[in-house]
């Protein structure tokens, strides 16, 4: 299935140059999990600290579960905080 | 002991300075900076006093540890009555200014009564002057502050500076330190200014010790700064990205306030973003962000500074602009950006060197604005009112006219200068006003993140982030995570944020250790710096008699319950897109469990076994 991830803060160096808005298309097997995500772009998997499918917050324990659906969104950040 | 107990009184009536003793006493029940001024200002003043009158009194004071090897322990605190609001205001500002107050001698400055000239004061250790300002007034903070270095001829001497905003009446006016660092909000540069007072100079050689514990005080230290180093948030994210990097997670979520808090997620949020400020320009190649800075003693450095396209139309003929300065953090970010739907980073920074240069807030300025090009699209606006700028939403052209008219409180400038609650009355639709007790809310809409209605809500100095982020727990997980899009449980934890947060404002730190410090980490800092025992649990005491203290002096001021509430638009109209579609603030089923554990009646007043609990 196609799915888009996106990638921000330092992950973002991994986008293609083309890439637009952090954003690129992937294209998955039907049952994959973000942990297999993370993988499949080599992103070292302590450093993601924040996942968001569809904007939502994918608990730890939930990234190895196949939860993704074909069109989701699924955003990366490495640790970040604000204010 | 940390504090140096020594208050500077400065009566600009009489031009009469005084030294006197600080309260021990209530140091012990207040800490310092934020609780303790706060105190002061509520003995010594009627709440219910015009705030720009001189009978309003104006504190400067710092931390027990502002000024020591704290990490980040250079904060300070302007605490007054805001005319914004009509309540109790503390605007908190690092830079250098703090630490230099404090290595000067004193814990805290109180201006009183009001100059009949412009005044300026000198402060130079034990020396205290009020000097004629006559030739500084009209002029912006960055200019006062070159001619100030000039006439006194010492580089090392920090300034804190009102611009002609404040001048101007502009009523969410901030005072600015050390060029771009500010203690921007709820208009306490506009209170300095109604006193005549242009500006504080201060040169202090004292250095700050009288520690209870030098030793320990030094091992607490080190720690601390371990814990803050191998945070991967403190150590990592912040000095890298700053604040600005949660532009993207908080469009994401469906959070990001935009088009006048009309909707929720902004198409140029990519444009505006932490990520694009490293990315370099078409036009000339280089970045906007030009590198990280710390304030006195921050191991963290999450400051932006930025330089400007110099072929960016709002600089081309202007080179007093091209050097590097202050750059966007989030909070300006949004409001200039999102919530008038501007794309354009260098127009937003170029807004946010105009905030700096002459001290108004941009998160209140831009929130304004925004409401202005909601009226202005509306029709209800014309082009008669705004000085003939076309003011559109996604016009940058227009953001930065107004910024520049409001800067020098001019024309249209003057009227937005007001802020958006008298701005939306003045034109009949005070609906429109995206405030609470009238001052613009910050970076986070609470459709998408329910715990920050509340904390909006309830805010002693209206709408604001920094008296209870429970966006660390709702959005990042710190120090755990909670569901933003539920309200059960939202009340326990928005007072929670809100007493260590008055705690850790009390202290000298700043609030952003608290990303990867709790108050564990905290205390044992403070207590072996400063006489007493100071617990963790006392820290939380503390921070929960000053909030109430805070509310005390807010309702004698004449607020009520009825002001802890959101605009319609928020508790009416649902989001319309991202995770939150089709939800509103929950505040209705939140606010009566806040007063509850809150120890407050369901009006929302102190109970006599709260006052009494708290000795207040
Ligand atoms: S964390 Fe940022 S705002 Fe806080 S003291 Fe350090 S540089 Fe200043």
């Amino acid at each position: 299935m196609k799915i888009v991830v996106k990638l921000f803060a330092s992950l973002s160096d991994l986008l293609p140059a083309d890439s637009r808005a952090n954003s690129m298309e992937v294209v998955v097997h039907d049952d994959a999990t973000a942990n297999q995500i993370i993988d499949l772009l080599q992103l070292p998997r302590k450093k993601v600290h924040l996942v968001l499918q569809n904007g939502l917050f994918v608990e730890p324990q939930d990234r190895d579960l196949p939860l993704i659906k074909e069109g989701d969104a699924i955003a990366f950040w490495p640790p970040i905080a604000g204010g | 002991m940390a504090w140096t107990q020594n208050v500077l009184r400065v009566n600009l009536s009489s031009g009469e300075t005084a030294k006197e003793a600080l309260n021990m006493t209530w140091a012990d029940s207040y800490l310092g900076q934020r609780g303790l001024a706060s105190k002061y200002l509520a003995e010594e003043i009627d709440p219910a006093v015009d705030a720009l009158s001189p009978d309003n009194k104006l504190i400067m004071v710092t931390g027990p540890l502002t000024g020591t090897m704290a990490s980040t322990g250079g904060r300070y605190s302007v605490v007054t009555k805001s005319p914004l609001t009509g309540a109790i205001a503390c605007s908190n500002s690092g830079g250098f200014i703090g630490a230099e107050i404090k290595m000067a001698g004193w814990d805290m400055i109180i201006f009183e009564g009001r100059a009949d000239t412009p005044v300026y004061l000198y402060l130079e250790n034990e020396k205290a002057e009020l000097l004629p300002a006559d030739d500084l007034w009209g002029k912006s903070v960055w200019e006062a502050d070159e001619r100030l270095h000039q006439k006194h001829q010492d580089p090392l001497i920090r300034i804190a500076c009102v611009g002609r905003a404040a001048e101007q009446g502009n009523l969410y006016a901030g005072i600015i330190n050390d060029l771009h660092r500010a203690a921007g909000r709820s208009g306490v540069g506009t209170v300095m200014a109604s006193k005549n007072l242009k500006a504080l100079v201060c040169r202090g050689t004292r250095g700050v010790g009288n520690l209870k514990d030098p030793l320990r005080f030094l091992q607490a230290v080190e720690q601390g700064k371990r814990v803050l180093a191998e945070n991967a948030v403190t150590g990592q994210g912040l000095p890298q990205y700053g604040t600005q990097v949660l532009m993207n997670v908080i469009n994401e979520m469906g959070a990001l306030p935009t088009r006048n808090m009309q909707e929720v997620q902004f198409e140029g949020t990519h444009n505006i973003s932490g990520e694009a400020m490293h990315e370099p320009r078409s036009s000339d190649g280089q970045p906007n962000l030009t590198t990280n800075a710390a304030c006195f003693g921050c191991t963290i450095a999450c400051g932006r500074i930025a330089t400007l396209d110099k072929g960016h139309f709002t600089v081309e003929n202007k080179p007093g602009y091209w050097g590097a300065s202050g750059g966007l953090e989030y909070e300006a970010a949004w409001a200039l950006g999102s919530d008038t739907c501007i794309d354009d980073l260098d127009a937003l920074t170029y807004a946010n060197f105009l905030c700096n240069e002459d001290g108004f807030d941009p998160i209140s300025f831009g929130s304004t604005l925004a409401a202005a090009m909601e009226l202005y699209e509306m029709g209800v606006i014309t082009e008669q009112d705004t000085d003939g700028i076309e003011l559109k939403f996604g016009s940058a052209q227009a953001l930065t006219r107004t910024a520049e008219l409001t800067a020098r409180g001019e024309g249209f400038g003057k009227v937005l200068g007001l802020g958006s609650k008298r701005l939306c009355e003045k034109y009949g639709h005070p609906e429109l006003s995206m405030t609470v007790k009238a001052q613009e809310f910050p970076a986070y809409d609470p459709r998408g993140i329910q715990g920050m209605g509340l904390a909006y809500a309830t805010s002693n100095r209206g709408a604001c982030h920094l008296r209870g982020y429970t966006v660390a727990s709702e959005v990042l997980g710190i120090p755990e995570k909670t569901d933003p899009l539920v309200s059960e449980g939202k009340a326990e934890l928005v007072k929670a944020f809100q007493d260590a947060t008055a705690a850790v404002d009390s202290s000298g730190l700043c609030v952003f250790t608290t990303f990867a410090w709790t108050l564990d980490d905290i205390a044992p800092q403070i207590d072996a710096a400063c006489e007493g025992d100071w617990s963790t649990e006392k820290l939380l005491e503390v921070g929960e008699r000053i909030w109430n203290l805070e509310r005390d002096f807010n309702l004698k001021a004449g607020l009520t319950g009825k002001d802890d509430t959101l605009p319609k638009r928020l508790r009416k109209d649902a989001a319309k897109s991202g995770p939150a579609k089709g939800m509103v603030s929950e505040l209705d089923k939140m606010l009566p469990r806040y007063y509850e554990i809150r120890g407050w009646t369901p009006q929302g007043e102190l109970t006599a076994a709260t006052r009494q609990r708290l000795g207040l």
